[in-house]
């Protein structure tokens, strides 16, 4: 069991999420017509052996989608935050204060 | 070498087996080839064998980073069916399976390929229409293909869990008789004997470290046994494609990789006649039992990108608690081992047979789960694609770029996410 620290909820086991893949692709804009962008987007990834930046959802427990980064060849987990930007920061905010 | 027949058995038998000639060669790697096969496992074996048999190509090298058989080829259910919907996937797994029924005599060497019947249950009415549609598709295609009630699967299959509280109650099953199981370590090693017989070398703990490139030539590759010169360069390297790809500079690839668990119980006696499947939300699962008597089953990936040969425990639980569903009596029976094999899981679920933006460089990944059963024709297809620089009438839609073109061929219209496929 991969043990993900889910900064909303502490370490919580991984059968508590759900996962969707690599963090770092970005869609381009949804009225670009650059086919080549979409193609990148939608069909290539990096599938690196070694870090990988990759996205959870924390489906049976606070909901939130979290940014983590994992090793594909260890498995070792080296941080967890919240995926959305603006999410990220209210928490950082809270944290600090 | 000797020819494996009832006369070499019977001969070694009444001398004490002391005169079995080694399987095949352990050559060191010569400077140069006219091709090489990047990966031991199944494919990439076949692929070798083919090559010779088939083109003619003799001077060629299967290098292979471990031992030959020891990835995904040995670590799966052994599974063999053509039971698929879209036009190209049928005629291609409909055309592995013929070479499946004759790979014992074209290799001389027993595969064990043993035709059970592979049974697709369902548990609900529109599970039943799309079954009906599946037999029906593969009958056009001329795959035989019947549908069974649950009373006929009561009598083939008595110990499955018909009761009315079942988990999944069971409606009836899609059965293709000719599909089965094979051994699969004697797929590899029949491969392995049948292209050493032919000249080719099997070069074994041979990692290749880098590809080299003249422009956009490719023109050999450097290993741990040092640069090895050839004009054609193979890939079959099933979840570590990337890594290799990312030596030729090919740039990122529609490809995921991801672990798949699979098991084997004790042995047992003969329960399970035929091949069993289920794959519904909330369960996926299939199960046969082996020659040795031991069921071999399986279920769902681990679902996250992971390069690592070892599973997790919530799927152990997951298809437990599928085989329980499936049959009760096996509460009892211990598992024996277990494993994980890395998968090459492509971005709609099919596989990749093609030419690639670098001359002289070919790529075959894209297997997912479903690499075994493909093992003749992808030899067959990655070959012909290879000798002649042109892809092969049966995997020419399996090309690299059909995703860039829109051509995507998704059996199960799950879209791009690997891990679902």
């Amino acid at each position: 069991m991969l043990r993900i620290p889910c900064p909303f909820c502490g370490p919580r086991d991984h059968a508590e999420f759900t996962y969707l893949g690599d963090a770092t692709v970005t869609y381009p804009p949804i009225d670009s017509t650059d086919q080549r962008a979409w193609y990148e987007a939608v069909y290539l990834r990096d599938n690196p052996r070694g870090p990988h930046k990759e996205l959870w959802q924390h489906v049976n427990g606070c909901r939130m989608w979290l940014a983590v980064e994992r090793d594909t060849m260890t498995h070792e987990i080296k941080s967890a935050t919240a995926a959305h930007p603006g999410t990220r920061a209210a928490l950082a905010a809270e944290t600090a204060r | 070498m000797n020819r494996y027949s009832w006369f070499s058995v019977l001969k070694e038998g009444l001398t004490g087996h002391k005169g079995w000639p080694r399987a095949w060669r352990d050559p060191e790697p010569k400077p140069a080839y006219d091709a090489i096969v990047v990966g031991g496992g199944g494919h990439g074996l076949s692929t070798a064998y083919y090559l010779a048999r088939n083109h003619g190509m003799r001077n060629i090298a299967v290098l292979e980073k471990g031992y030959l058989g020891g990835g995904n080829v040995g670590r799966n259910t052994t599974i063999v069916r053509s039971n698929y919907m879209l036009p190209y996937s049928t005629q291609f797994y409909e055309f592995s399976l013929k070479l499946w029924e004759n790979l014992s005599h074209e290799l001389n060497y027993n595969v064990m390929f043993s035709q059970r019947g592979q049974i697709g249950l369902f548990h609900s009415p529109a599970a039943r229409d799309a079954a009906a549609r599946r037999a029906n598709t593969m009958r056009l295609n001329d795959i035989e293909a019947e549908l069974l009630s649950r009373e006929q699967l009561m009598t083939m299959i008595p110990h499955l869990d018909y009761s009315a509280s079942a988990r999944f109650p069971i409606l009836g099953g899609i059965l293709q008789r000719r599909a089965g199981t094979a051994r699969h370590d004697a797929v590899a090693w029949g491969y392995a004997r049948a292209a050493d017989r032919l000249g080719v070398d099997l070069i074994q703990n041979c990692e290749v470290t880098g590809i080299l490139r003249q422009g956009n030539r490719v023109t050999g590759v450097e290993t741990t046994r040092g640069t090895i010169l050839a004009p054609k360069v193979g890939l079959a390297v099933a979840g570590n494609t990337t890594l290799l790809t990312d030596m030729a500079g090919l740039g990122r690839m529609p490809i995921e990789s991801h672990k798949l668990q699979a098991f084997v119980s004790e042995p047992l006696k003969p329960l399970l006649d035929y091949v069993v499947a289920f794959a519904l939300p909330g369960g996926h699962f299939y199960i046969s039992q082996s020659d040795k008597g031991g069921l071999v089953f399986g279920g769902d990936l681990d679902m996250y990108n992971s390069y690592a040969q070892k599973g997790n425990l919530p799927v152990v639980e997951d298809v437990a608690g599928c085989a329980m569903a499936l049959m009760p009596c096996l509460g009892r029976v211990r598992l024996l081992r277990h494993w994980s094999g890395v998968m090459d899981m492509s971005m709609d679920g099919s596989h990749i047979i093609s030419k690639t933006a670098v001359e002289g460089l070919y790529l075959n990944t894209g297997w997912c789960y479903g690499g075994f059963k493909a093992t003749p024709a992808s030899g067959w297809c990655f070959a012909s694609t290879m000798a002649k620089d042109e892809p092969h009438e049966l995997t020419a839609a399996f090309s690299l770029d059909r995703f860039e073109r829109g051509l995507a061929i998704d059996e199960k219209g799950q879209g791009p996410t690997p891990n679902l496929h």
